[in-house]
């Protein structure tokens, strides 16, 4: 590498000038310190999530087969892939939702904080109150006030107290940068509320139950930009407090907000795996994979 | 979510890089031209169309700031994009390099030569040389290409190093040829940084192919 800034006439240009030399390229540091690089692997940080060789069925069909991952905790992790790859699927196997759907099945281990939440004296109900979720559709309780809506989730915890409850309420909304836009207005319908409001309430409502993790399943995917910003800024307040899983079909807002990406495809046979897992920045500026540059340059998918 | 045409720019992009390569190669061939026929009206022609490099060189940043602000380029398109910002900048001061040394033939005139041209115009096919081989090296997307042009440039600092030392020689032997030593020395110093220039290409190039950017040569000048 020769840095020059020689004068550009030629009389000039007789003397030899000082060189600087010795940089070195380094994608993982240069806008800020990540997880961990390739090569050195440092300590990534403290596991929320470990997945092991997970497989998720609908009946006979394969919809995720063998992922292992491990997400870090209070960071943000974003799944990518092209619709069918079995994204969404997979993180519904983190809090136990895929049970939900008729002849679904999951094997292998998932492990959050050293439990697998598969073991069978864990209750269901206990994982989905530490690892919420909020979906690509915002969905308030059509019924439900503002405050009753947030509230929703502590009525299957042990908090009756009601000016405890008030304060989670709160809290809750702060957290969702919801509160200066309602607090007048905490008894009107959350269905009254505009389309990012919605989703802002129902990150509160997940939140404030006060779990681990948070799930988001293309949470802006029905937002206008400016309601999408929102969302991605609160994403990384929310982070201080909370690992995040969020699947996108936007490569920009993972590159934007995660800090750690997964990329996955299905294969010819039908079935979602993890192609790549690296922090973000390396897996946007050089990933390893032919099959992960093909998708996020766009010459498939 | 396929991007046909954001690649055909990314294409076209890469061929006004080689467009813009071939201009520099052709202004680098007619400042060696203008000084061995000690052709001045050559020479002043060589220094008037440093305009057409540089306006190469503007067309082609907007392209790369276009695709960037618009396309939101990932991985090797990303790393192209950036490696061309870096490519037509110097590209464009092997341009003034050459321009540089026709306006050395200008003040020599018809000053007489106190060595033979030798070592010069071996420098600068040497360079010519390094610059073709970067660009084919590019377009292929060859790392051992690249790799190569490094060592090439080995050549040419050793030509350097030997008019340097012939050159210093005859000016304490004779004073009065320390003028025209001179002019000759910067013309040898034009054509060192013009394969230096190659160098950051190549290394450029590599980068591109890789995502990382190695220290391919350092120069002693």
């Amino acid at each position: 590498m020769v840095l020059d800034n020689e004068p550009r006439t030629a009389a000039t240009e007789v003397t030899g000038e000082t060189e600087t030399h010795g940089f070195q390229f380094q994608p993982q540091n240069a806008l800020k310190a990540s997880p961990g690089t390739d090569g050195t692997e440092a300590a990534p940080g403290e596991v929320a999530i470990r997945a092991e060789n997970v497989n998720a069925y609908y009946g006979a069909k394969h919809a995720v087969g063998d992922v292992s991952m491990d997400v870090y905790a209070r960071k943000i992790t974003a799944l990518i892939g092209p619709s069918g790859c079995g994204k969404s699927t997979y993180i519904r196997c983190f809090n136990r939702m895929h049970e939900f759907s008729p002849g679904a099945r999951v094997e292998g281990h998932i492990y959050l904080e050293g439990t697998d939440i598969y073991a069978p004296d864990v209750d269901a109900t206990r994982v989905r109150q530490r690892i919420g979720m909020v979906f690509q559709k915002p969905n308030p309780f059509p019924t439900m006030s503002i405050e009753e809506n947030v509230a929703a989730g502590l009525r299957f915890t042990n908090i009756r107290n009601r000016s405890e409850i008030r304060d989670r309420v709160e809290t809750a909304l702060k957290q969702a940068a919801l509160w200066d836009e309602v607090k007048g207005d905490l008894k009107k319908a959350g269905i009254a509320l505009s389309g990012g409001q919605q989703q802002r309430l129902c990150i509160a409502r997940a939140i404030a139950v006060e779990p681990e993790v948070v799930l988001m399943d293309e949470p802006c995917s029905a937002l206008d930009p400016i309601a999408t910003l929102k969302i991605e800024d609160l994403m990384h307040g929310l982070a201080e407090r909370f690992t995040i899983v969020i699947v996108t079909h936007n490569l920009q807002q993972a590159a934007r907000v995660s800090d750690w990406t997964g990329f996955m495809l299905a294969g010819e046979d039908g079935v979602g795996r993890l192609v790549e897992y690296r922090p973000t920045q390396d897996m946007f500026t050089n990933p390893r994979e032919d099959r992960t540059e093909a998708y996020i340059t766009g010459r498939f998918g | 979510m396929s991007r046909e045409e954001f690649h055909r720019n990314l294409r076209g992009l890469q061929d006004g890089v080689l467009e813009m390569g071939s201009m520099v190669d052709r202004q680098i061939e007619r400042s060696m031209q203008a000084l061995v026929d000690r052709d001045i009206p050559l020479a002043e022609a060589v220094i008037r169309d440093d305009v057409e490099v540089n306006r190469a060189r503007f067309h082609l940043d907007n392209i790369c700031l276009s695709l960037l602000a618009m396309q939101a380029p990932m991985a090797s398109d990303l790393r192209f994009i950036v490696s061309v910002l870096s490519m037509i900048t110097d590209l464009e001061r092997m341009g003034d390099h050459a321009e540089g040394v026709a306006r050395i033939v200008l003040l020599m005139r018809d000053e007489p030569l106190v060595k033979p041209l030798v070592d010069i115009p071996a420098m600068a096919s040497g360079g010519r040389q390094m610059l073709k081989t970067v660009l084919d090296a590019l377009v292929q997307g060859d790392e051992e290409g690249a790799y190569r042009v490094g060592a090439m440039d080995d050549d040419i600092d050793r030509l350097y190093d030997r008019v340097y030392h012939d050159l210093v020689s005859i000016m304490i032997a004779d004073q009065s040829t320390i003028e025209a030593c001179t002019h000759l020395l910067w013309i040898a110093h034009n054509l060192e940084r013009i394969a230096d220039r190659c160098t950051n290409i190549a290394e450029r190039v590599v980068f591109t192919k890789t995502g990382m950017l190695p220290e391919m040569d350092v120069s002693t000048y």
